[in-house]
């Protein structure tokens, strides 16, 4: 069976990246712009690993990452935040809110990849 | 008379005299011997054998040029409330025992200024004592056996007895105290006593001769009337002799204030300022009152003896020659009064400018600092004592060489000259501050160079070798420099050519000197305590004008030294209480050093006291100004007080304003962070995507289909354009925000400027299918930079294309003059903006939360920097709230 894997970002252009490399290793894509559209997907897809971006409009990524942690059915589900924010401040706020991994931008795609499969296993 | 008879008497008379003095130092009420009355008689101390005898010789042969030396002081009485108080006030306040401390004080306690001032006044005075030995032993003479005798060596000369006679009575009673400063209250009642004695005994002798020996005055004159040369006694004989009085006159104004028994008198020996109301009519009637026979009595005496030989001595020859014995004792003893006076005075003042001035300065210090104080204090007496002795003895060998031969007038009038040369330095110095002591100390010298020159070398070398080709050709020959006519000036006769030369040259000197060289900063601080010591008198004690580091224990241990234990003691619990400081202090202050210096100043002069105040004291220099900035501040504490509180509320309030603009700065670099961090952020978006797509490309560039490489592609594209979209925004936002932006401002078209603006989005409206509704109605000119306003206008065309509906959408385009402004407004028909977000649209990186979920593009500046170009402008730009059919921006900016 497929991994399913979340993408929620309100950049088209690294969502349209991150689909094609996650297509490719055999996962099953899922998108979403933002925190709102986020949460549908969430509960409906029950993905094993979410691709969170932290600024987005209206919901944000720790909103949503609060959602997760406090939603029956997704207590395995990995959370990985990518963001632009790279303060070290920033870095362990995402870990402490229980974030498994804290990706900054600009990021290697293959890192991600590398990164997301490690968590899966 | 039998002269161990006449011993007698007088040995009686001056027990008398002595009584008078023991009374009034220790028994009398305070009240009988410090008054208006004894200040006046004492100050009549000026009426010596001079007057006594000298005046009626003078008038006897030269006529009224005897009047001058009582005029000038008459004239210049009622000055004495302005000059005088003046002085005296100073010399309290500053512990004055002397004119030589007055005037070395003045010029900032110059230490070889004071001894030149005693120098000049041992030589001003010591013709003058001479001149009382002369007196008496010459009446002594003429009483004993009628005729002056010449002395044949000094033990079997009498005056050289009364030489030592009357040094030992001047040192019993000038010597009692070590602190010269204090008052002579003993000496002060014999003065009077003497001055009351010797104004009656004068006035029964003009009163005898005028009423008895002859019919009144009347009978006199028409007696002399017939004499040959009468005209020339009662007329000024000529221009020159008009000129002679008046330089007398001056002469003599200045004698008074400057003789040293008489600054002894008035100055040191005033003991109430107040006295001087009552002396400044007092001393002039004494002075008429001794004066009114003087003529009488010469004219009487012409008349008696037919001619003016011995006239110096009529009062006494006369009732000689008429067997009035009795009477002839009285005018001896009344002369012999003013001739005690004087000569007790004169010695008390010069023994203590001697003694303060040269003898301790230049010598003895050290050696008294190493010694006990009880030691000190009779070395101190000593040195008085022995100074008076040598003052009288020199007095004695001037009267052996000089006094013989000379008349008492024109020797007083060589001891009014050489005093007079202190006259520029002391009256000058005491209203003019800038006269500085090198001044002083130069016009001085080179006045009594002149004086020696003009007056007493003549006199020296005519008595030495009794040949007077000097004074007849001048020093070898050269007319020019002949000491009575110098350089050639044939106006005046010898003392008034002396005075007249002397005089000016030191004034001369003494006026370019101060003008050329300033003095030290302490010169100059006591020059403006003294001329301007009404404003420091109050405030002296309790103004700290010093700076610097003193122990008390070590000025204690100085004063100890002069004063004793016990006196030191006294003294300092004394200050303590009356300044309120705890006695523990250690650190001395400088009312402390003032106060020690004072104390020490009685003692041994100021300039002494001075170095050795200075010995234990680490002085910092201050300067006038400074002091003038304490005296000023502590003139009133008040004020201060209420400018410190004042200055307090200032910087409590200044401290507030530094709090909130060091918030505000804390803020505007919280902005600041947090505005670089959302550059970094937005920055980091497209290059994100580009390192992305790009990672992708390189990876799978062989299997990837060519429509998704072409998509990647383009994507990169539009991110790398966005990039430089971004950067250029963030450009011109930090430009704007700066103010480093210049607009170019030029006169345009506004119509113009929104073709262009329109042309450059025509392609995006077309394919958005745009309406576009504008209409030019009017054309409007106005100065404004057109890339800018382009820049503006292209944002909000865009902004409202970008939130235009898919279908019908419509922008509407329009400007009005709206005087006295253009107003511009650009609106649309989509959504329009959120109420929560229309105050923060034109916030930078604003974007709002319920936009829609596609991300618009653009950099969040465009509105902020909008803003920012139209307020450069000096207009407005904001969201009109009202219209809710879409969004509608308007801006204004100013017509010129």
């Amino acid at each position: 069976m497929k991994k399913k894997v979340l993408i929620v970002d309100d950049e088209p252009n690294i969502v349209m990246t991150l689909e094609y490399a996650f297509r490719k290793q055999n996962f099953e894509v899922f998108i979403a712009r933002d925190g709102s559209e986020a949460k549908i997907i969430l509960e409906k897809a029950l993905p094993q690993v979410v691709l969170l971006d932290v600024m987005m409009p209206k919901v944000d990524g720790y909103q949503t990452l609060k959602f997760i942690k406090n939603t029956s059915g997704l207590e395995h589900t990995k959370v990985v935040f990518i963001s632009a924010k790279n303060k070290a401040s920033d870095i362990e706020k995402g870990l402490n809110m229980g974030a498994d991994k804290y990706i900054t931008k600009p990021f290697s795609v293959k890192k991600v990849i590398g990164e997301v499969k490690q968590l899966l296993d | 008379m039998n002269s161990y008879v006449l011993f007698g008497i007088v040995a009686l008379y001056l027990a008398i005299l002595f009584f008078a003095a023991f009374w009034g130092e220790n028994k009398a009420p305070k009240k009988w011997v410090s008054n208006p009355y004894i200040y006046s008689l004492s100050i009549a101390v000026y009426c010596s054998a001079w007057t006594y005898y000298g005046s009626i010789g003078n008038a006897a042969t030269s006529g009224i040029s005897f009047l001058p030396i009582y005029l000038g002081p008459m004239i210049v009485a009622p000055l004495w409330i302005i000059i005088l108080r003046k002085i005296i006030r100073i010399s309290k306040q500053h512990k004055i025992s002397s004119i030589a401390d007055f005037i070395s004080l003045r010029y900032g306690n110059n230490r070889f200024l004071g001894a030149l001032v005693t120098v000049i006044c041992v030589i001003g005075t010591v013709p003058y004592i001479s001149l009382q030995l002369k007196a008496v032993s010459e009446t002594y003479a003429i009483f004993a056996d009628n005729k002056i005798q010449t002395s044949t060596g000094i033990f079997n000369d009498t005056t050289f007895y009364i030489a030592v006679f009357l040094a030992l009575f001047a040192t019993f009673y000038g010597t009692q105290k070590t602190d010269a400063s204090e008052k002579h209250r003993g000496i002060i009642t014999s003065v009077a006593l003497e001055s009351i004695l010797k104004l009656i005994f004068f006035l029964i002798a003009g009163i005898y001769i005028t009423f008895f020996l002859f019919d009144g005055t009347e009978d006199i004159y028409q007696k002399i009337s017939t004499y040959p040369n009468f005209s020339s006694l009662i007329k000024f004989d000529g221009i020159e002799m008009g000129i002679n009085w008046y330089l007398t006159l001056l002469l003599s104004m200045f004698a008074i204030f400057l003789l040293p028994r008489q600054f002894q008198v008035m100055v040191v020996e005033n003991s109430n300022e107040k006295h001087l109301a009552k002396a400044i009519w007092l001393f002039p009637l004494y002075l008429l009152l001794i004066n009114l026979f003087v003529i009488f009595i010469a004219w009487g005496g012409i008349i008696s003896f037919g001619s003016s030989e011995q006239a110096e001595y009529f009062t006494l020859l006369l009732p000689l020659k008429n067997q009035h014995q009795i009477l002839a004792l009285i005018v001896f003893l009344g002369g012999f009064s003013a001739v005690i006076s004087m000569v007790v005075v004169s010695t008390l003042a010069l023994s203590t400018m001697v003694s303060n001035n040269l003898i301790i300065p230049y010598g003895f210090l050290d050696k008294f600092v190493r010694r006990h104080s009880a030691k000190n204090t009779s070395s101190i007496k000593n040195i008085r004592r022995i100074s008076i002795f040598l003052i009288i003895i020199a007095a004695y060998f001037f009267y052996l060489v000089y006094s013989i031969q000379l008349s008492l007038y024109s020797i007083g009038l060589i001891s009014f000259i050489v005093i007079a040369q202190l006259a520029p330095s002391f009256f000058i110095g005491l209203f003019w501050n800038r006269g500085s002591s090198k001044a002083a100390i130069t016009g001085i010298i080179l006045g009594f160079l002149i004086t020696f020159y003009c007056l007493i070398l003549p006199f020296t070398i005519e008595a030495l070798t009794g040949n007077s080709s000097f004074t007849d050709y001048g020093p070898w020959k050269i007319e020019f420099l002949k000491p009575y006519q110098l350089f050639g000036l044939k106006l005046f006769n010898s003392t008034s050519n002396a005075f007249f030369w002397s005089l000016t040259v030191n004034t001369f000197c003494y006026l370019i000197f101060s003008l050329t060289a300033k003095g030290n900063y302490r010169e100059r601080n006591y020059a403006e305590m003294f001329v301007n010591n009404e404003n420091y008198a109050k405030l002296q004690d309790n103004v700290l004008v010093w700076r610097g580091e003193a122990y008390v224990s070590n000025i204690k241990n100085v004063l100890i030294k002069f004063l004793g234990v016990t006196a030191t003691e006294k003294a300092l619990q004394h200050f303590f209480l009356q300044y309120e400081i705890s006695p523990e202090t250690e650190i001395a202050d400088a009312r402390l050093i003032n106060y020690s210096e004072k104390l020490l100043t009685g003692s041994i002069g100021s300039a002494s006291a001075k170095i050795l105040i200075d010995n234990v004291v680490k002085e910092e220099k201050i300067s006038l100004v400074e002091v003038l900035q304490i005296l000023e501040e502590s003139r009133d504490t008040f004020a201060k007080n209420k400018m410190l509180h004042q200055k307090s509320t200032e910087l409590l309030d200044l401290t507030q304003q530094l709090k909130n603009a060091n918030h505000e700065l804390i803020l505007k670099d919280k902005q600041k962070d947090e505005f670089l961090d959302t550059v970094a952020h937005e920055l980091k978006t497209p290059i994100t995507g580009i390192r992305a797509a790009s990672e992708i490309l390189k990876d799978d560039i062989n299997e990837m289909p060519n429509e998704l490489k072409t998509q990647f592609l383009s994507n990169i594209i539009k991110d790398a354009d966005r990039l430089s979209r971004l950067i250029n925004n963030i450009l011109d936002f930090e430009k704007l925000s700066t103010g480093r932006l210049k607009l170019s401002l030029h006169r345009k078209n506004f119509s113009e400027t929104i073709d262009f603006a329109m042309q450059s989005l025509a392609h995006i409206i077309a394919k958005k299918r745009i309406n576009i509704q504008y209409n030019s109605s009017e054309e409007v000119k106005l100065f404004y930079d057109e890339d800018r306003i382009l820049q503006v206008l292209t944002n909000l065309i865009s902004n409202a294309i970008k939130f235009s509906p898919e279908k019908n959408g419509t922008i509407k385009i329009e400007y009005t003059r709206e005087n006295p402004f253009l107003k511009v407004v650009v609106q649309d028909n989509g959504k329009g903006i959120p109420e929560e977000d229309i105050d923060f649209i034109f916030d930078k990186f604003y974007q709002s939360k319920n936009q829609n979920t596609i991300k618009p593009e653009g950099s969040g500046l465009g509105l902020a920097i909008s803003k920012q170009i139209i307020e450069k402008h000096n207009g407005k730009i904001w969201a009109d709230k009202t219209f809710k059919s879409g969004a509608k921006i308007v801006f204004l900016l100013p017509i010129y």
